[in-house]
Formats: structure tokens, C-alpha cells, sequence
């Protein structure tokens, strides 16, 4: 029974680069592939859960690992450093987009020197395992695995699909599991040196899976993502630097910084870590780079913005979020959260691409998780975290299933899903739930909003009261219209062929349980996951976020949703309703999808969403934005970092 | 303290109805003599109610009974929140889930003057959102706390705090309560917009349902009107009463006062009010404490 | 209480002179007030238990009289007001004038006079209700006999000047049988299962918004299945 915890930290880190390598070998989509990656990610996410689970359950919530023969890594990560930052060189130079070799440079060099002179960011510890560590364990684990499973069998229908693309899902499969593997390394990661190699990896690994189509455009916004990330990059490096040149600073590791408390030095390098996770987190003005990402194929836009990619940013924000309390850093950086959280949401209403509506919501949700991490209070921690595991769930579901109506119906605009509940019955539950999970009340996210909400106000910040109010108005907006279009019953409309592949759906059921079941293990989570984390982070012990009265009501409330189907057949008991048409002036064709007009011809009736285009369209609202939010890092950046020289 | 709570929900579940119909026959009659006119006579919100239940009901498709069936559980159940001195946060949650569910009753019937009017629904949602929330935390800045239950045992009337707050909250009320200028998505009867909006393609039982949640919801609106007054005093109750009384009629004059807007701009007015009355209540309160 | 007293009204302007419609409006000002009787101007056949028909009723007006009479729920009544809908009126002889409201619905209550007088059009609504109580009880014995379990919506009865066909006329309101398998042939004829989509190769990243107003197509430009 007794495997020691780090071994199979160790197997997390290290079988997904070897997953990788295996996949990268079956170059045909076969059902060994298939079997390949269903066995090792589950044995993957096994193994995730393990880890988790006994860390949670060991009263030792945080547990710090110093390994003693550290040459070899060492070396591996100076390897590996060298080696991406030619892969880019290479990649930049074949493209003619040289300034990312500028960024990749000025991050890269820099961190090398320091390996190199014996400078480096040496701490004590090396890997910390705790309960934070445990819950993006059970994140990535359980639905980063979930995405890969999904995407062995979604690659070959996209191949089906789109035969221009030259077949490469090999590659892009071995991606996605070197993602999985950085991840793993990162949150288990305490040295800071360390971390910094895991965050470039996933930089390059995005941009690679971006850019997998190869086709002009993939091209231009795979590079975007690749400077945005290393300009991040090259923050977190310049952090490592200060570290390096300020000894008397004595932190190395991630887990010092907390401990050391806020002041002028350290508030430095926690500046610019948090301005590297803006990037990573695609907070306004770095948003660009994640709407790009929708050119890649569906698994890599559903691991990007729900489980991995975004959520790394978020995860730093967490981690340094005890030092940036009071600070003007923490001002900022809720600022910036609070107006991405309403600008997105706003941006969100003006677009009618399936996939552009949840990328806003990605921006727009990861603002909030931002502001409330920026907070620095425990309410904000708590419902940040809160917000990490809701967020990854639905919004990994959402993508995935936008991707199988993709392949369904050959589009994934908002406006040819109106009627979906009849042509894909099964999707469209689904779907409804996943959107549901997003913004309704009883589930998760709208349950985190309100402790953020709390936590807003308890810490005074008026603004981001306001940009929540705002904002929350907005998301519904555009949620409820989605899931209005999805709910229209037309009638003598004929199912199509759902062509979902068993593989997907064993992907899509475990992500639909989970919101239903997260829903009800709320405060069972609260309690066993996350005040843990708020423990350590914190080191005192906080009272509960949200009373068990309020949960009892919320229960209630879960249970009424199931409750309304039984309600409305007590009610409708010895009516037979009659069923008619609708309403269309008494001159309804007779199918409630024409009408007759004037000169006695049929005419098709479709009624279309509001987008409100001429008042908060993308041309006229996203340049505004991207300015204003330019302006607040730069104040950010000069007031903070310039003040300390 | 459970079983008191389970009793001020079950008098509320009980009297709601009773007094939401009678405010809207109140209404009606105010209007007409607004209008020169004598009106119908006070119950007539009953009778009408009555009539709807006893007629055969047509739908467009099934799923239409069961979004309009949860809307009227799910405002109930927001009331009773409310009224047994839940959370204000949770209360506005509530209501605003329960408000969905009744667009979605109106674009599942694909009607277009049902999908329009729950297109507009929404932008409304849109517009009042804000304000709900903020007159939630409106009362936890004035008293310290979400829970009805201990506001309503504060020493000074939440007014003499948040008198921004209340202002908005007014104006949010003509959205809420379906009055001209701002009844887009549907209207009350004598004022017609698309047909009847929303509820065009309900009929029958669906069409009781939905009037009968109104009267909840227009006895919870009240009741949050109320808040505004309530100190520990009984006697504030009086005067919380009567706040009520004067909100009310100043809706109904407005009704009769104005023409219907725009959406655009109902959204960019309201966010006015919220921002400047709201928002500047809010930082001078900030500011303060 | 009685279900009389809330009796809402729909009205409708078969192809009168305007003359009967104002004072259809007229009752409901001050003077007359019929909302002292509960009674509703509604605008929505779904809601109405009343149809106030006026004017006669030409070829293009009848199958839109007859829709909206088929989506009241019953008990419902029809008071044709004025002489036009009694029975064609001064237009009987027209070429294009079918006749009165009973020529494509059943009518309970007639209400004559060019126009008609308010006073007159408050007293048919009256009447109408009481006939409106005793379709009430016929309604509750009919239910027991399954009557409301017609489905309406398999019913795609399109009718156009062209093939309206006076033999038939009360069809649509009296053999809902023989409608059903007329509108089932139609449906059978139209609807070809849905051709499967094919996938195009360019996604749907850069599709422009459609405008947010209703979209009104011709039958032929219509996108596939999605209307």
C-alpha cells in the first residue's frame, strides 16, 4: 500500500514525457493508439488521484521534499532550457518572426548565466507537495486526462473533416501529453528555477499546438501566443534576476515568498511573477493571444483554457496572493481582473461563434479568479480556488462538446445551434448542463461569485464591487442567450446522426457527473480542499467562507432543479394541454418556421440572437480595452518595480 | 429558530398571493383613475386567474409547461428566502435563475414574438442585475450583514445609509415591475407591446402560473422596499409599510407618465442611475467606514 | 366565481370600413369603460376568450380568421359586430367578399349596425359571456371524452386565396379529422429527412453576427434546416 508519495510524484512528472514519446511513434490513428492513450492516461490519472487523495487525507498538509543528488536535474533543465529556446530560434527564423527570438533571448539568457556562474536561485527545497499541489493534481489529472482521451478519438474525425490539414495527430497527441507532464511538474515545482523551466515549456508547447494547422493564420496567432508568453517569460526570468542579485532577499523557492511576508523587496520579483501570470492567464491587454488559440483543433483549445495553460497563471496569483494584501500590486492586479472580468464579458455578448463565446468566457472568468487572488484576503483565496475547480470542469465540457456539434453538424456558430435540443438530443443536455454549471445559481461558479463578491466587499474595494455587479449582469446575458437558442423546440425538425465516437463520450459523461456531483459535494470541498490551502497559505486558521445554513438553502436548491419535472407533472395532472402553433399574427404557415405573406407565399421566419454590434462590438470595444489595461500594467510595472531601484 | 423560519415562509407561500393580487388590482384601478376612467373592479386579478384555470391550456411544446412550472416553484421558493430571513445574496441568485427559466420557457415555443420578448427579458436582466446585487451589499455595508434576519434588527433605517441605494433600486422596480417606460419584454394589458411579449404563446394554466408568480415577486419587491425602513423598532414597521404604499403608487404614476424607450436606451439609463446613485453611495460609504 | 367575469377580447378586422373598429376602441375609453366589466383588450388569440369580429370577410382574411379562432383555447365565443360581419353588409356583392364571420367560423353572437353602436357592442360582449359560461360545462363533459387531445401542431394547414375553396369551409373549425390527414399527406410530401451535412472545411471562425431583427427569407433562400 505505503508507495512513497514522491515516487509517484516522480511517475507524474516524468511517464507523460515518456506517454508522449510512445504516442509520437504511432503515427497512424489505430485503436492501439487509442488503447495506447486511454490505458497510460488513466494510469496517469490514477496515480493523480492517489497522490491527492493521501495527501488530503494525511494531517501533514504540506510536505517539502530537499533532494539531495539534484545534479542531474539540474542539468536536464539547463538541456531543456537551451533546447526550447533553439526550437524557437529555428521556428522564428523559418517563419520570419524574429522578434519572438528577442523575447525568447532576453528570458532565456539571462536564467543560463545564472545556472551557469553558480548564481542560480538555489533554495532549500525542491519540490512541494501540499494541499494546493494535491487539488491542480486532481485539475490536471482528472480532466487534462480527460481532454487527451477525448482528443484521440476527436483527431481523427477532424481528419475526416479536414482534409487539407496534413495528418499529424501523432504529434499533436505527444503535445498534449508534454503539456500534461510540464503541468505536473510545475505545481509539484518549489524552485523557482524550476517552475521557470516548466512555464516556458508549456509557452512553446501552446504555440506548437496552435499553429498546428500550419495555415496562414495559424501561423500569425500561434506566434502571437508564443511572444505574449515569453514576454510573460521574460518577467518571470527578470523576477528569478532580482532574486539572484538581492541575496539579502534570502528566497529562492516559491513557498519563501509567503513566508517572508510583504515588503519593498520582496513585493519586486511578486510584481513580476504576477505580471508573467497576467500573460499566462490572458488578462487584458494579453488576451489576443487566446482568442488566437481557436484556429487549433478543439482538445487543445478545451486544454488550454480550462485545465492547464490559464489555470498556471491563476495558480501563481494564489501562491504569492498572502504578499500582495494591501499592496499597490494587489491593487492593481484585482483592477486588472475586474476589468477584464466585465470587458470580456461585455466583448462576449457581440459574437456568435461558439468558440469565441467561451474564450471571452475564459478571459472573463479568469479575471474574476485574478481579482480575487489579487485580493490577498482569505475570502478572495477561497472563492479564486473555488473558481479554478468549476471553471476547469464545465468550461473543458463546454469546449468539447462544442467540438463534437462541430463535427455533428459542421458548424459551431451559436446561431445554427437554435433547435439543437431536437436535432442532438444527447448534446444538448449536455451542453445545457456545462452552461448551467457556468453562471446558474445552485452550481459552482455562480456559488464562487458570491463568496467573491463577499470577499470584495469585506476588503473594500469599491471598483471591483462595481465591475462584478456590471459584469455578472452581462455574463448572464450572453449565457442565457446561448442556452435560449439551444432550448427553442422546432417542430417537424428531424434528429441528425450523432457521430460522437465512444471514445469522446467516455470523456464527456465522468465531465457532466462531476458538475452535477460537485454541486452537491460543495461544502464538503469547501471544507476538506480548500481551507487547507487557505491554512497554509495564510498560516492561521480561518473561520468557514459560507455558513452551513446558507449551504442547507443551496442543497435545497440543487434539489428543486431536480424537483421541477416531478412539480409540473403534479400540475398538469387531468389537463390535457392542447398543442398548437405558435403566435405569428394568425398567419402562421402551419410549422411555426413560415409565415404567409401579403401575396399569399410562404416565407421563412428565423429569429436571430442579439449581438448589439454597434455598441459593444469587437471593432469599437477591444482596441479601448487593450489600452486602458496597457496603461494600468505599465503604471503597474514603473510605480513597483521602478520604485525599488 | 428553524421552525420559526419554516413558519415565516409558510405565511408568506400562504398571504403572497393575497396581497400580490390585490396590490395588481389596486394598480389597475389607480391607472384608471389616472386615466378618468372607474376600472375594474379590486379582485379582478382573482377573477382573472380564476378564468385562466378553468380554460383548456394550449401549448406550443411540452417543454413549455415545465420551464413555466419551475419559474412559478422557483419564485416561491425565492420569496420564502427571503421572507424567512435568508441570505439577500441568495435571494437575488434565486431570482434571478428563476427569471431565466421563464425566457427559456419563451424560446423553447420558437415564436418570434416570444423570442423577442425573451431577447429583451434578458437585456432587462441585464440592466436590474447590477442594481440586486448592489442593494445586497447596500445592506451588509449599512448593518453588517447578508442575513434578512439581521437586518431587520438594525438601530437606524438602512435609508439614512444607503439613500443612493434606494433610488436605484426604485427605478429598477419599473423594469421589475413591468411598467412603462421600460415593460419591453412584456407588458400589463392595457399597454400591449409585441403582442404580449414573453407570454405570447402561454395559455391557460401556464399563463395563472406565471401571472400568480408576479404577485409573488411583487410582494418580495415590497418587502425589499421595506428593508429600507426596518429598524429593531416595531413602530418602523409602520413606516415601512407606508414606504411601500408611497413606492407603489409612485410606480403606477410613472406607468401612466411615460412612453415606452428603446432598449438601448433603457440599458444605457439604468446603468446611469446605478452607476451615479449606487456607485457614489458606495464610495462616500467606503470612504466613510 | 364565475368566468364570467374576466371575459378578454381579441379583436379582429376582417375587411371593414374602420368605422366598426373605432368603436370597438371607443368602448374602452373613459365614457364606456369596459374594463369596469373585467373585460381585456387583448391583442393575443392565446389569451382571448371573446373574438370581436368586424367587417365581412374576404379570401385573404379567412384563413387568418380562422387560425386565430383555432388557437383560442375554449370555451371561446365569437360576436360578430356590425352588419359587415353579420353578413357581408353594403360589400355582400363584392367579388372579393365572402360573406359575414359565419362563413368561416361559427358565430354566437350577432351585434348589427354601420357602425355599430358602442352601447349595442357592450351588450353582444354580455350576452357572449353567458353563452361563453355554458360552453364552459359542455367543455368539462367534452374533455372527459378526450376531445382536447387533438394535436394541433401536425396540422399544417396552409391555406391561401388560391386554394381556398368555399365547400370547406368549416373544416378547419368542425372535422378536425379530415384537416389532420390533409396537413399529415403535406408533411409526408415536404419533409424529406434532413440531408446530412456535409462537413465544409472552412470553420465558422470569421462568420459576421447575423442582424439582430427578425430575418425574413424568401421560402428558397432558406438555410437548410435551420429556420
Amino acid at each position: 500500500m505505503a508507495i512513497p508519495i514522491l515516487n509517484v510524484v516522480n511517475f507524474l512528472i516524468l511517464f507523460p514525457f515518456i506517454m508522449a514519446i510512445i504516442i509520437g511513434c504511432l503515427k497512424k490513428a489505430s485503436v492501439l493508439r487509442s488503447a495506447v492513450i486511454i490505458i497510460g492516461g488513466f494510469t496517469i490519472m490514477i496515480s493523480a488521484i492517489y497522490v491527492a487523495v493521501s495527501v488530503l487525507r494525511s494531517g501533514d498538509t504540506s510536505q517539502f521534499v530537499f533532494l539531495q543528488h539534484t545534479e542531474l536535474p539540474d542539468k536536464f533543465v539547463i538541456a531543456g532550457e537551451i533546447f526550447l529556446m533553439g526550437l524557437v530560434c529555428f521556428l522564428s527564423i523559418k517563419y520570419k518572426k524574429y522578434y519572438a527570438i528577442i523575447f525568447s533571448l532576453v528570458g532565456t539568457i539571462p536564467v543560463l548565466w545564472m545556472d551557469l556562474t553558480g548564481r542560480a536561485v538555489e533554495g532549500n527545497m525542491h519540490l512541494r507537495i501540499d494541499t494546493f499541489a494535491a487539488v491542480m493534481y486532481l485539475i490536471v489529472g482528472i480532466v487534462g486526462i480527460l481532454i487527451c482521451i477525448y482528443a484521440s478519438g476527436y483527431m481523427k474525425d477532424y481528419h475526416h473533416h479536414h482534409t487539407d490539414v496534413q495528418d499529424r495527430s501523432n504529434y499533436f497527441l505527444a503535445l498534449m501529453f508534454v503539456f500534461l507532464g510540464a503541468m505536473f511538474g510545475l505545481i509539484s515545482s518549489d524552485n523557482l528555477g524550476w517552475i521557470y523551466f516548466f512555464w516556458e515549456i508549456t509557452s512553446v508547447c501552446s504555440f506548437l499546438m496552435i499553429g498546428y494547422t500550419r495555415t496562414q493564420e495559424a501561423v500569425d496567432n500561434s506566434f502571437r501566443a508564443l511572444w505574449m508568453n515569453l514576454l510573460g517569460g521574460c518577467g518571470f526570468a527578470a523576477g528569478l534576476l532580482y532574486c539572484s542579485l538581492n541575496p539579502e532577499l534570502g528566497f529562492s523557492n516559491l513557498s519563501q515568498v509567503t513566508q517572508t511576508g510583504a515588503s519593498e523587496l520582496v513585493i519586486v520579483p511578486v510584481t513580476l511573477f504576477a505580471f508573467a501570470a497576467l500573460t499566462k492567464s490572458a488578462q487584458f491587454p494579453f488576451s489576443r493571444w487566446l482568442l488566437g488559440a481557436m484556429v487549433a483543433p478543439t482538445p487543445s483549445s478545451a486544454l488550454l483554457h480550462s485545465a492547464t495553460m490559464v489555470k498556471i497563471g491563476v495558480y501563481m496569483l494564489i501562491r504569492v496572493s498572502p504578499v500582495m494584501y494591501g499592496t499597490l500590486t494587489g491593487v492593481m492586479i484585482t483592477v486588472i481582473g475586474g476589468f477584464t472580468f466585465f470587458a470580456a464579458s461585455l466583448l462576449a455578448i457581440t459574437v456568435s461563434d461558439g468558440k469565441k463565446v467561451l474564450a471571452y468566457s475564459t478571459i472573463s472568468n479568469l479575471g474574476l479568479i485574478t481579482a480575487c487572488a489579487g485580493t490577498g484576503t482569505t475570502e478572495g483565496v477561497w472563492a479564486a480556488i473555488m473558481l479554478v475547480l468549476f471553471h476547469a470542469v464545465s468550461k473543458s465540457l463546454l469546449f468539447q462538446t462544442v467540438g463534437d456539434i462541430e463535427n455533428c453538424m459542421g458548424s459551431r456558430d451559436i446561431e445554427d445551434m437554435h433547435g439543437l435540443i431536437i436535432k442532438l438530443p444527447r448534446l444538448a443536455f449536455i451542453m445545457i448542463i456545462g452552461i448551467c454549471g457556468m453562471f446558474m445559481a445552485p452550481f459552482g461558479m455562480l456559488v464562487s461569485k458570491w463568496a467573491a463578491l463577499k470577499s470584495f466587499v469585506d476588503s473594500g474595494s469599491v471598483w471591483l464591487v462595481l465591475f462584478l455587479v456590471f459584469g455578472s449582469g452581462s455574463t448572464l446575458f450572453y449565457w442565457a442567450k446561448w442556452l435560449g437558442k439551444i432550448c427553442a423546440v422546432i417542430h417537424q425538425s428531424f434528429e441528425l446522426d450523432d457521430i460522437t465516437p465512444r471514445s469522446e463520450m467516455i470523456s464527456i459523461f465522468p465531465l457532466t457527473t462531476m458538475i452535477v456531483v460537485m454541486c452537491f459535494a460543495f461544502p464538503w470541498m469547501s471544507g476538506h480542499m480548500v481551507q487547507p490551502i487557505l491554512d497554509e497559505a495564510f498560516h492561521t486558521n480561518i473561520p468557514d467562507v459560507i455558513g452551513t445554513g446558507d449551504s442547507i438553502v443551496m442543497m435545497i436548491m440543487v434539489a428543486m432543479i431536480f424537483m421541477i419535472p416531478i412539480g409540473s407533472r403534479f400540475l398538469s395532472i387531468g389537463k390535457n394541454s392542447k398543442m398548437t402553433m405558435s403566435y405569428v399574427a394568425g398567419v402562421n404557415a402551419g410549422d411555426d418556421r413560415h409565415y404567409i405573406d401579403s401575396f399569399g407565399k410562404e416565407r421563412a421566419l428565423y429569429m436571430s440572437n442579439w449581438y448589439m454590434i454597434d455598441y459593444f462590438g469587437e471593432k469599437k470595444l477591444l482596441r479601448p480595452c487593450i489600452y486602458v489595461s496597457t496603461v494600468l500594467v505599465a503604471v503597474m510595472l514603473i510605480i513597483v518595480v521602478g520604485g525599488a531601484f | 429558530m428553524t421552525l420559526g423560519m419554516f413558519i415565516k415562509a409558510l405565511i408568506y407561500i400562504l398571504l403572497a398571493p393575497l396581497i400580490g393580487g390585490t396590490l395588481a388590482g389596486l394598480d389597475r384601478i389607480i391607472s384608471a383613475r389616472m386615466q378618468g376612467r372607474q376600472g375594474p373592479p379590486l379582485f379582478q386579478p382573482f377573477y382573472d386567474v380564476f378564468k385562466l384555470l378553468n380554460k383548456q391550456t394550449t401549448v406550443v411544446n411540452s417543454i413549455q409547461v415545465l420551464f413555466v412550472t419551475g419559474y412559478l416553484i422557483m419564485t416561491i421558493f425565492t420569496g420564502a428566502l427571503f421572507f424567512a430571513g435568508g441570505d439577500m445574496l441568495l435571494v437575488f441568485f434565486a431570482l434571478s435563475m428563476s427569471e431565466v427559466v421563464m425566457v427559456m420557457a419563451a424560446f423553447s415555443t420558437n415564436g418570434p414574438y416570444s423570442i423577442m420578448g425573451a431577447q429583451r427579458e434578458l437585456l432587462q436582466m441585464m440592466c436590474y442585475e447590477p442594481m440586486t446585487l448592489l442593494v445586497a451589499i447596500g445592506f451588509y455595508y449599512a448593518n453588517g450583514s447578508f442575513m434578512v434576519d439581521d437586518l431587520i434588527q438594525a438601530k437606524i433605517p438602512a435609508i439614512a445609509q444607503i439613500p443612493g441605494f434606494f433610488i436605484g433600486f426604485v427605478f429598477i422596480l419599473i423594469i421589475k415591475l413591468r411598467k412603462s417606460p421600460f415593460d419591453l419584454s412584456t407588458s400589463h394589458h392595457m399597454h400591449q407591446e409585441m403582442v404580449k411579449g414573453l407570454t405570447t404563446d402561454l395559455s391557460g394554466n401556464n399563463l395563472a402560473f406565471v401571472e400568480i408568480a408576479e404577485w409573488y415577486d411583487l410582494v418580495l419587491m415590497m418587502g425589499i422596499v421595506g428593508m429600507f425602513f426596518i429598524t429593531a423598532n416595531p413602530i418602523s414597521r409602520l413606516w415601512a409599510i407606508l414606504a411601500c404604499a408611497v413606492v407603489f403608487f409612485l410606480e403606477t404614476l410613472i406607468d401612466n407618465l411615460f412612453p415606452r424607450v428603446k432598449y438601448i436606451t433603457m440599458l444605457k439609463v439604468t446603468w446611469s442611475v446605478i452607476l451615479i446613485f449606487a456607485g457614489t453611495n458606495l464610495l462616500i460609504l467606503n470612504v466613510l467606514k | 366565481m364565475k368566468i364570467s367575469k374576466s371575459p378578454w377580447v381579441l379583436h379582429y378586422d376582417g375587411s371593414s370600413c374602420n368605422g366598426c373598429d373605432i368603436e370597438v376602441l371607443a368602448t374602452m375609453t373613459p365614457l364606456y369603460d369596459v374594463e369596469r366589466f373585467g373585460i381585456i383588450n387583448t391583442g393575443n388569440p392565446k389569451h382571448a376568450d371573446v373574438l370581436l369580429l368586424t367587417g365581412g370577410v374576404n379570401a385573404q382574411t379567412a384563413p387568418v380568421i380562422r387560425q386565430l379562432y383555432n388557437m383560442m383555447p375554449d370555451p371561446k365565443v365569437v360576436v360578430a359586430c356590425g352588419i359587415c360581419a353579420c353578413d357581408g353588409g353594403i360589400f355582400k356583392e363584392c367579388y372579393n367578399i365572402l360573406g359575414g364571420a359565419d362563413k368561416v367560423v361559427p358565430v354566437d353572437v350577432y351585434v348589427p349596425g354601420c357602425a355599430v353602436r358602442p352601447e349595442a357592442l357592450i351588450e353582444g360582449v354580455v350576452k357572449a359571456v353567458g353563452i361563453l359560461e355554458e360552453k364552459k360545462k359542455k367543455l368539462k363533459e367534452s374533455m372527459k371524452a378526450g376531445y382536447c387531445t387533438v394535436d394541433y401542431s401536425k396540422m399544417a394547414i396552409h391555406m391561401t386565396a388560391d386554394d381556398y375553396d368555399p365547400s370547406t369551409q368549416y373544416d378547419a373549425v368542425l372535422t378536425e379529422e379530415a384537416l389532420r390527414q390533409q396537413a399529415e399527406e403535406k408533411i409526408k410530401a415536404t419533409n424529406k429527412p434532413a440531408p446530412k451535412p456535409v462537413a465544409p472545411a472552412a470553420p465558422a471562425a470569421n462568420v459576421a453576427p447575423k442582424p439582430a431583427q427578425v430575418v425574413a427569407a424568401t421560402a428558397d433562400s432558406e438555410k437548410g434546416d435551420k429556420a
